[in-house]
């Protein structure tokens, strides 16, 4: 089991301790701990299979995913006990990696409802589509975007570099304080990443935190981690600086592997 | 999959009984029921003949099979054919009608009380056999645009009626046509003179309130050169465990250059969980493209009934001649419902859209069926099919039964077709962004209806969707 070094900040955002994930009463998380701090990136690596996807989706409160041990806490409370719409009211957000589509329901439409569930849940004024429309016009000016996506169906059609950009600007305006991005990178051409990396760190601030999710060490020499945690059998087995990435990329995971057989590809 | 399926699977909010003295005519079928049903409406003797030679048919005929639906047999004996509120014949003025039945109308949401008026609606209130009140009627007149109860069509518009009726659905159309024909009480008659742009939506609401009786309304709509009526339909019934008979007809007429469109919200009350109860609702509805360039367009929203069969359509006659079908029908619980259109193309140029849209869920059972023919003449005829499905739970089932006759090889034809689920992961991604399950329901369920919702007129589109359990914001992309 490893831990995140403590940097100094008092409380952590977020505090994952010795949880134990089973999909279909297989277990795929076998203990992972984890310490994320306000303003911090997190990068966890790790094979295919590893469950690092399902370290994201627990986080996000999938239905499929059963807990079986240890603890979550987010700004000191019980994630585990929230529903995930109540987690993302309270700031959780995931980027997908296969986001689904919603026919007949634009872009706009779609987020301005996530708005305004969320601006409710806080106590504050529902937007109308006017207002809404300046906020969003702000946000993509902030991340150097158009807003051709705005008034499609909801990633109907999208291509796949679309899709991870919708969800990068989903993230930017529903403003999380806790993102994960759940290998926004796989499909992504390289013009595409930077885009999306870019637009990731123009929201990176002292009160937001990332856990960025990804098999590939080329993400992160645009998102630059603070810390890199490399996920191999459902555990945390190495963790470091963003040194560590780089190791990976030239190494690969073998060497790291707690015993050489038992993940699956 | 249950916070879902209980989204969709709301109660049914018309139930209540109105207790009100009735005329009911005993249960049973015969010419003498059919002379009683006659006399009480004060008909001349051509309409009561019309009456028996369809009866007469009728007896010949037998009940269709062929739908993708199954129920026991109807005891066409054991049902009432005639209900109409007492004191009712001679209402000069809403004040003359009894408050019991304003107050119901009032309860469904049809205002018809002079101070609550629907403002650029005018209704026709139906209850059992008869029509309370027809609103807007002065209004219009001054138009020259006839809107009144179909039996007092009759008796104060013989030529007319005799001059449209039965021409675009004959008597001996089908078996429940043939019986609509014989035994009909009420319904509407809208008339649209040439060059007249209506200047009001015109509006039925059918209300069955009686048990044990059968509700066969029949409506005639007619609209003359250069014409346009856009004309709404609702329906409710109370909730009952024996299952109610609904046979209606439906018969439009557009000359040349005139539109019609026909918006229905079918809210019969649906049985309960188990299939107990609910409304029969085999209805034969029309429309006659008669004249050059006439555009005839039917929305349904059906929601309701136990079992649904109908096929609204088309004959495309005049030549450049519109026919359009926007349909959305909703099958839960143990619901069945065989829906779909025909489109019949015989002028030149003419074209066909049919959009069609199934959501089942529960046990429910959903049928496109649906039929485009080309005749010989239609050179250059053109049809746009699009026929998708929508499963909520695993129960459930969605047929499609396109049948295409193109007998003129100019025709272009497209059809496509989709069925698709509401999964966990769709509504996880809307929970993931802040939405309640009951939220991302509607959304997605209003998603997949937009292109039927955006037909309706504003005031129905509404209501369709507060059926549909969806908030008004959903659709307004």
């Amino acid at each position: 089991m490893t831990r995140t070094p403590d940097t100094g900040h008092p409380t952590p955002m977020l505090e994952i301790r010795d949880l134990h994930v089973s999909v279909e009463g297989n277990e795929i998380l076998r203990g992972v701990s984890l310490t994320v701090r306000p303003g911090e990136v997190h990068a966890i690596m790790g094979p295919n299979g590893s469950g690092k996807s399902t370290l994201a989706q627990v986080l996000a409160g999938h239905p499929a995913y059963t807990v079986t041990a240890g603890s979550v806490q987010y700004d000191g409370k019980d994630l585990l006990d929230m529903d995930p719409e109540e987690r993302a009211r309270e700031g959780v957000f995931l980027a997908f990696q296969y986001p689904v589509s919603i026919r007949g329901i634009t872009n706009s439409y779609f987020l301005r409802s996530a708005v305004n569930a969320i601006r409710k849940h806080k106590g504050l004024d529902e937007l109308d589509p006017l207002d809404f429309l300046q906020v969003l016009e702000d946000k993509l000016k902030a991340i150097g975007w158009d807003d051709s996506l705005m008034n499609r169906a909801v990633n109907e059609g999208f291509s796949g570099g679309e899709k991870k950009r919708n969800e990068i600007l989903q993230l930017a305006v529903l403003e999380p304080r806790l993102s994960i991005l759940d290998e926004t990178d796989s499909g992504l051409d390289i013009d595409a990443l930077k885009t999306v990396a870019e637009a990731v760190n123009k929201l990176r601030g002292a009160d937001r935190s990332f856990v960025v999710v990804t098999h590939y060490q080329r993400l992160l020499n645009y998102i630059v981690p603070d810390h890199v945690h490399v996920l191999a059998d459902g555990r945390i087995v190495k963790s470091g600086g963003k040194e560590l990435a780089v190791a990976l990329e030239e190494k690969g995971y073998d060497w790291l592997k707690p015993a050489a057989a038992g993940t699956t590809a | 999959m249950t916070s879902i399926e209980t989204q969709v699977l709301q109660p049914y909010k018309y139930g209540f009984t109105t207790e009100i003295d009735a005329d009911i005519v005993p249960p049973g079928l015969s010419e003498d029921v059919i002379r009683l049903i006659s006399i009480k409406k004060g008909e001349p003797g051509w309409m009561l003949e019309w009456r028996l030679k369809a009866y007469r048919h009728w007896l010949t005929m037998r009940e269709p099979t062929w739908a993708n639906v199954k129920y026991g047999p109807i005891d066409y004996q054991a049902i009432s054919y005639y209900a109409a509120p007492k004191q009712m014949p001679k209402v000069e003025s809403l004040d003359q009608v009894d408050p019991k039945l304003l107050e119901t109308f009032e309860k469904l949401g049809i205002p018809i009380a002079e101070q609550k008026r629907l403002a650029g609606v005018a209704v026709d209130a139906v209850f059992d056999s008869v029509s309370v009140a027809t609103t807007f009627r002065a209004e219009l007149a001054k138009y020259g645009v006839i809107f009144c109860p179909m039996s007092e069509a009759i008796r104060e518009h013989p030529d007319l009626v005799k001059q449209y009726l039965g021409t675009v659905v004959p008597t001996n159309d089908n078996f429940f046509a043939a019986l609509n024909s014989a035994v009909f009480t009420d319904g509407s008659f809208a008339f649209i003179p040439k060059g007249v742009r209506c200047p009001l939506e015109l509006s039925t609401y059918f209300r069955i309130n009686a048990s044990s009786t059968g509700q066969f309304e029949r409506t005639l709509i007619v609209a003359e050169e250069g014409s346009h009526v856009s004309y709404l339909e609702g329906c409710s019934a109370p909730t009952r465990d024996e299952n109610q008979l609904h046979a209606a007809v439906v018969e439009l007429v557009a000359l040349d250059n005139a539109q019609i469109k026909y918006s229905t919200i079918q809210n019969w009350y649906p049985g309960d969980e188990e299939g107990k109860g609910g409304i029969y609702n085999f209805v034969t509805k029309r429309g006659a493209c008669r004249g050059k360039n006439s555009k005839i367009s039917w929305t349904q929203v059906e929601t309701g009934s136990a079992i649904t069969w109908k096929y609204p359509g088309c004959l495309l006659q005049g030549d450049g001649s519109i026919g359009e079908f926007y349909s959305v029908a909703v099958t839960n619980h143990r619901q069945q419902a065989d829906t779909g259109t025909k489109m019949i193309h015989i002028g030149k140029n003419t074209k066909s859209t049919i959009v069609s849209k199934g959501i089942s869920a529960g046990h429910g059972q959903n049928t496109y069926r649906g039929l485009v023919k080309i005749m010989k003449g239609a050179e250059g005829a053109r049809n746009y099919s699009q026929c998708d499905s929508m499963l909520i739970g695993s129960e459930c089932g969605a047929h499609t039964f396109p049948y295409i006759d193109v007998r003129n090889s100019t025709a272009i034809m497209e059809h496509e077709a989709s069925t698709s689920k509401i999964g966990e992961d769709q509504i996880f991604y809307c929970k993931q962004r802040g939405l309640s399950a009951e939220d991302a329901v509607s959304m997605i369920v209003n998603g997949f209806c937009k292109e039927v919702f955006k037909e309706l007129p504003m005031e129905f589109a509404v209501e369709a969707q507060n059926l549909l359990g969806i908030s008004l914001e959903g659709s307004v992309g």
